[in-house]
């Protein structure tokens, strides 16, 4: 079965994000697709790779970077979300002139019409997050 | 057509279950996430409406969130099924839609 994901919380102030990784992980282990995760609103946060949590919590967004990297998983930023919340990627850094980026690996910067096409093109929109 | 409504909040936090369970038809399910998974304990405010929708939807309460709030399985109102994240992906392939309710 075709997912999609969508994450509307930061990681390490609310469950939602642990969660969607945690169902994620288990819908990729049990062979499922998961055609994208978009993360919108605060979720946009897990997609920074400054983050440097206390070594013995649980590293958000590595885990999210991991995930991706062993599925070839498609992970979108909302760009308004993003723009708002100061994640920043090479071609946002140079449309908006900033001094620069902190775009976690294998994450990418677009708009809202990923959201739709994931929610046309999947059999089921999972939502995590208020 | 069946539906899942997944609900994240405790039902002393706000009405986000008494409404999942008020807006679900007959045949669906409703399974308890995060602080969702208070509403499964016995003994509670909230038991008799649980075990209401019981009549004729499934209730399902997540194992690792239960875990995480000392919510034994001994204090789960009898008939809620607990389950884990393959478990609530099965659900999710086995109903048409999946809402949130927060």
């Amino acid at each position: 079965m075709k997912l999609s994901v969508q994450v509307n919380e930061g990681p390490y102030q609310h469950q939602a994000s642990d969660s969607a990784y945690h169902f994620t992980k288990a819908a990729l282990e049990k062979g499922h697709e998961v055609f994208r995760v978009f993360f919108y609103h605060d979720g946009v946060l897990n997609g920074t790779r400054l983050t440097t949590p206390p070594q013995d919590d649980r590293h958000v967004v590595n885990r999210w970077v991991e995930l991706a990297e062993k599925y070839d998983l498609d992970m979108v930023l909302c760009v308004a979300a993003a723009q708002r919340r100061g994640l920043v990627d090479e071609g946002e850094a140079e449309r908006n002139g900033k001094d620069a980026t902190n775009i976690a690996p294998q994450f990418r910067i677009s708009g809202l019409g990923q959201l739709v096409e994931a929610a046309i093109q999947s059999d089921r929109l999972v939502v995590f997050g208020d | 057509m069946s539906d899942l409504f997944t609900v994240n909040k405790s039902p002393f936090e706000k009405n986000s279950l008494e409404a999942a369970i008020k807006f679900s038809l007959a045949g669906s399910s409703i399974l308890m996430i995060e602080d969702g998974v208070y509403g499964a304990m016995k003994g509670t405010a909230a038991e008799d409406m649980v075990k209401g929708a019981m009549s004729d939807r499934k209730v399902y309460a997540l194992k690792s969130d239960l875990m995480a709030r000392a919510i034994k399985d001994d204090r789960v109102i009898e008939g809620i099924e607990v389950i884990d994240y393959a478990g609530f992906v099965d659900l999710v392939e086995a109903n048409d839609k999946v809402q949130a309710w927060v």
